[in-house]
């Protein structure tokens, strides 16, 4: 096995045109272990790590592009503002030594339907920058990434430059079913976002289908109530009837399976839980945010 | 493939370490050095928490090569020749190690939580340590030797 390691993003798409053997590896916290435990021998380990480029954020117009390498721990520490759903599932992965390596391209990578990250970048809008020597970059709507379970739509010859994330511009929250707070594989997870701008909502599942998915539905369906009750406007409460018919749509979005960690009927149940109550946090953050500005 | 680096301030260099080795394995079986514990192989237990350019890591999740020309600290580099640090010494006196496989890793963990909160709350405490896992203390003494160093650390 050979350990290739670019210092230059230019190197490390060469390297990975060169090598269709090598195993990309960033933070190692999923690859690492596959190769501790014989699952996986590729012909080489392409460290990006050393890839400043990888690390790095910025503000793009009203996107943030977010380095494939940029850690959980740096998102929570920095980002909390701009990215506050992907910032709140940061908090929830793994332990402190996990976020301090993980990063959110490693998440994309792997494309496992549980990964943290995937539902609120989803709510969110985001997009995925790819590249390859060959053909330059190229965009990917976060929809139409992931492509089955733990599969995506890079090619082989391309690496993840970067996520786009439209900067949010209205309240976002993260729930996440498992068995403890630490260290946990969820269950099932949900993200949702207000984007007041627009007068839409945002939603993300994870957990609970072949890929993370949104679920288009409950999103026009609330969106539209909103707009229908005036409450965009006049902020007033959120009625419980409309946050539980929310939830039941969130959950007829899903189409989970029964496996070690939850039956499909849990996850359906703690989806539509979850929705509900995040919409209504989200909401009571929406309302806040007015007396606030006043 | 040869690794170089630096690991409790002293220059380090092993030669025929193979591409997909763990920073975990060539500390403890090439550079003679146990302290930091293989239990899990897969960051579930944090028996192998390390410092990696200052950061605590699981080094059975960082491969070799990454580490090269990095600054690694492990347990050994904790103490002062004799002398424990403040944490190990804390661990000691209030029976927060039993067994002891966990101990190396809880130790950088919770030397890691003090410099950067000299004074952490409980749940700061209990976050800190939410990815080291112990099997035989209950983690209460855990908590407990945490406490008593955050006392004497910040009283000096
Ligand atoms: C103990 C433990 C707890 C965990 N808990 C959670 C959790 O709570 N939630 C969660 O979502 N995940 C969790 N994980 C999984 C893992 O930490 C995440 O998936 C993490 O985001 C992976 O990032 P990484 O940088 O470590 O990726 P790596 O392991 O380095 O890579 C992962 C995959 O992505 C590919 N890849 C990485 N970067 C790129 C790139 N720039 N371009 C193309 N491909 C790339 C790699 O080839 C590989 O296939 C946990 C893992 C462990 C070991
Ligand atoms: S041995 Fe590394 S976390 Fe368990
Ligand atoms: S003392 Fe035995 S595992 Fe902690």
């Amino acid at each position: 096995m050979d350990f290739l390691q670019p210092t230059t993003w230019s190197e490390a798409l060469t390297l990975r045109a060169e090598r269709p053997d090598a195993l990309a590896i960033a933070g190692g916290t999923d690859v690492m272990v596959d190769l501790n435990f014989d699952r996986r021998r590729p012909g080489a380990l392409l460290d990006l790590g050393r890839v400043a480029e990888l690390r790095e954020w910025q503000v793009a117009g009203d996107r943030v592009r977010l380095g494939a390498g940029v850690s959980y721990a740096r998102v929570i520490e920095e980002l909390g503002t701009q990215l506050p759903g992907l910032a709140m599932a940061s908090r929830t992965v793994g332990s402190p030594q996990i976020r301090v390596r993980g990063t959110v391209g490693g998440n994309l990578g792997s494309s496992s339907p549980a990964g943290d990250a995937h539902p609120p970048l989803l709510a969110a809008g985001a997009a995925v920058e790819v590249a390859s020597a060959a053909r330059g970059s190229r965009e990917i709507p976060l929809g139409e990434f992931y492509t089955g379970v733990k599969r995506n739509a890079l090619a082989p010859d391309e690496l993840i430059a970067a996520v786009l994330v439209p900067t949010a511009t209205g309240p976002q929250q993260f729930s996440k079913i498992g068995t403890r707070n630490a260290m946990v594989i969820a269950v099932a997870a949900f993200a949702c976002a207000l984007h007041p701008d627009r007068r839409g909502v945002g939603t993300g599942i994870g957990s609970a289908a072949p890929t993370p998915r949104r679920a288009p539905d409950a999103e026009v369906f609330l969106a539209g109530e909103l707009e229908g009750a005036g409450l965009w406007e006049s902020r007033g409460e959120l009625p419980e009837t409309l946050a539980r018919a929310f939830g039941e749509r969130v959950a007829a979005a899903a189409s989970p399976i029964d496996d070690v960690r939850g039956s499909a009927a849990y996850r359906l149940h703690s989806l539509a839980v979850m929705a509900r109550r995040s919409v209504m946090w989200a909401w009571a953050q929406y309302q806040h945010d007015l007396r606030k500005a006043a | 493939m040869r690794i170089t680096c630096t690991v409790n301030g002293t220059g380090q260099e092993v030669d025929d370490v193979w591409a997909g080795e763990s920073l975990l394995y060539v500390l403890r079986e090439r550079m003679g050095l146990p302290g930091a514990k293989n239990a899990c192989e897969q960051g579930e237990c944090g028996s192998c928490t390390v410092y990696l350019d200052g950061e605590p890591v699981c080094a059975c999740l960082v491969a070799a090569g990454q580490a090269i020309g990095r600054e690694v600290t492990t347990v050994e580099g904790l103490a002062d020749g004799e002398r424990l640090h403040p944490v190990q010494e804390a661990f000691v006196e209030c029976g927060a190690v039993q067994c002891g496989f966990c101990t190396p890793g809880l130790v950088v963990a919770a030397h890691d939580l003090l410099e950067r909160v000299p004074r952490p709350s409980d749940p700061e405490i209990r976050e800190a340590l939410a990815g080291n896992l112990c099997r035989c203390t209950g983690y209460e003494k855990i908590l407990d030797a945490v406490r008593l160093a955050a006392e004497r650390q910040t009283r000096r």
